[in-house]
């Protein structure tokens, strides 16, 4: 089975800062993989590299063995690419509904819609139901998204990603701010997009939700990917071994490493 | 899971609900400051205050802060400012002015030129502005304060320094002191056309949902593919080209140029705006209150003078409001973002 997504030796500098040093990735359609990795590993710049916020200096994209340029995240979207970031990008003042649809807009028919103005009713039905779906708790989706809690908000955020995704998801440590019930959540979530046959991708520092979760690991370290595991093949000490560079299983990338 | 679990959610709808009813309280707040003022005003002064000539007289003082208020709300939600739309109607007047000297006549033909050029130079301007904040990242208080330097500069090159009188007939009787029925001005009914359609604009189309996203959350709007940059330039456009209209019904309604005598406009204009419930820091805000929110130093006045208070009182009084609500405005904006500093996004530019 071929990748759905997959990358090959993407660089990318900061200054001086290699944040990138010819990092590989690959997901499959319907798999959860782990990226996991100590601080300043590049799990987020590869994660801004895949979804066209922050290209890669170089270094070569597949999708669907196709190579592409993702440019800016509106390349990715039009791929079927979301993304959810640490910070879920979304507009505080506006409600949930009207950020679910940002930038996507329906449109109300006819002259009317050429005008500009929106078919508030069916994205607010769609919105309930993508909500309802994912069991989301969105109480009022007339409310401001600032001023919900921030299990809401991600539900919101992550509810967002999967009603567009149509092929990848990733989700920049998406349980890091949460509680231990909204935590069950959202991996529960993650379950939920996957067997729909969208690739997950998830940053996450938490091993025990990484074990939980996952088909796949894959472990960074200085900017490149230094290990994969079958989840269910692995263990924890194998894992943090892994990221802390005493094990090593591509060995060959390795060179030229202080 | 698919069912919404109870406690969480009602605290939410609890939440929500109260972030919503606080916002219209605020409208209402200002709208009964309103009311309460005229009437106190009604009372001092039941002959001359609450009278048609009297009312007339105010709704015709605000029409052109109303038109110009239109352009600065939309501003000032995106988290930016605009400090020359003073100059730029100055400058529209002077060279619709000059056009319609040029053509001569008193008709509607010229008029309607004139109208068309000065349109012509408030969208050049505003087009100038956005694309110096959106594109170039220059702030938005130093471009602006820039062009309003500038466009009255050129202004005042153009005639010299020495105001135009010259306004075709039908533009100051029928435009400038018409009445459209009975004492409806024409002035005004032109502008709350304008207000009207900004409200629309603002809360009805993807436009006026741009512009909130834009200054709740600009990066969030970027990441989900919105053109920011050209929503900003259209939205500096907009205000531009109010203020370019609003330059011709100046025109019209002063017989003059009126050179040196818009220098506080935008301030004031940036009061009302800020008075009706408009957050200066961006995401929040709705044209109806600043039309409610011009309104106030506009009574002050006129009720002052009526009530032999001197009526530099107006000013003090507008101030203490002003200040008043965006303090109630930042108190509410922390209990609701919890902890999150708010902050004047339009000092800082937009280097993003």
């Amino acid at each position: 089975m071929t990748a759905l997504l997959e990358a090959r030796g993407l660089c990318k500098e900061y200054g001086q800062v290699q944040a990138l040093a010819g990092a590989d990735f690959e997901v499959r359609a319907g798999e959860v993989v782990a990226l996991i990795g100590d601080n300043g590993a590049g799990k987020s710049t590869l994660v801004r590299a895949l979804s066209g916020s922050e290209p890669p200096d170089s270094g070569t994209i597949r999708f669907n063995g196709e190579p592409v340029e993702i440019s800016s995240p509106t390349v990715a979207q039009a791929l079927g690419i979301e993304t959810v970031f640490q910070d879920l990008a979304l507009a505080p003042h506006l409600d949930p509904v009207q950020n679910m649809f940002l930038g996507r807009e329906m449109m109300r028919p006819g002259v009317l819609g050429r005008l500009g103005f929106m078919d508030v009713t069916r994205m607010r039905e769609r919105s309930r139901r993508a909500f309802d779906d994912l069991g989301a708790t969105v109480g009022d989706l007339g409310g401001p998204v600032g001023s919900m809690s921030g299990g809401q908000r991600q539900g919101i955020a992550v509810a967002r990603a999967a009603a567009w995704a149509s092929k990848v998801i990733f989700l920049d440590e998406p349980t890091a701010a949460l509680g231990v019930v909204q935590t069950a959540h959202v991996l529960d979530l993650i379950r939920r997009v996957s067997a729909g046959g969208i690739g997950v991708v998830f940053i996450s520092h938490s091993m025990p939700h990484v074990m939980e979760v996952s088909d796949r690991i894959q472990v960074m370290r200085r900017g490149r990917r230094v290990a994969t595991f079958r989840t269910s093949e692995t263990t924890m000490e194998e894992l943090v071994g892994a990221m802390t560079g005493a094990f090593q299983q591509e060995q060959g990338q390795q060179q030229g490493e202080a | 899971m698919a069912t919404t679990t109870g406690g969480g959610t009602n605290t939410v709808i609890t939440d929500a609900s109260r972030g919503q009813r606080l916002r219209r309280l605020q409208a209402l707040q200002i709208l009964v400051l309103l009311a309460v003022t005229m009437t106190v005003f009604g009372i001092a002064r039941p002959d001359t205050f609450l009278t048609v000539f009297n009312i007339r007289g105010i709704v015709q003082n605000t029409s052109i802060y109303a038109v110009l208020g239109v352009g600065m709300t939309f501003v000032i939600i995106t988290g930016g400012i605009d400090l020359s739309i003073g100059s730029v109607l100055v400058f529209s007047g002077v060279v619709a002015a000059k056009t319609m000297d040029a053509m001569g006549g008193q008709g509607w033909g010229t008029a309607l030129a004139g109208a068309a050029v000065a349109c012509c130079c408030g969208l050049g301007w505003g087009l100038f502005n956005g694309f110096m904040i959106a594109k170039a990242k220059v702030p938005a208080l130093v471009v602006t304060l820039g062009t309003l330097s500038a466009a009255l500069g050129f202004a005042q090159i153009i005639t010299k320094g020495l105001d135009l009188r010259s306004a075709p007939q039908v533009l100051v009787s029928k435009v400038g002191f018409g009445n459209v029925v009975w004492q409806i001005p024409t002035l005004s009914v032109i502008a709350a056309v304008v207000v009207v359609v900004g409200i629309v604009l603002l809360h009805r189309t993807r436009f006026g949902l741009y512009t909130y996203a834009v200054g709740s959350n600009a990066e969030a709007g970027r990441r989900v593919g919105l053109d920011v940059d050209l929503h900003l330039i259209k939205v500096y456009a907009l205000a531009g080209l109010l203020a370019g209209f609003a330059g011709i019904l100046n025109l019209a309604f002063f017989q003059s140029t009126t050179i040196g005598g818009q220098s506080n406009t935008p301030l004031n204009v940036i009061a009302g705006v800020a008075i009706g419930g408009t957050s200066l820091f961006g995401g929040v805000g709705s044209v109806f209150g600043t039309v409610v929110g011009l309104f106030i130093p506009i009574v002050l006045q006129n009720g002052f003078v009526q009530t032999n208070v001197q009526p530099f009182w107006q000013q003090v009084v507008v101030g203490a409001v002003l200040i008043a609500v965006v303090y109630v405005d930042q108190k509410r904006r922390t209990a609701a973002q919890r902890g999150k500093s708010p902050r004047f996004s339009f000092l800082k530019g937009r280097t993003r």
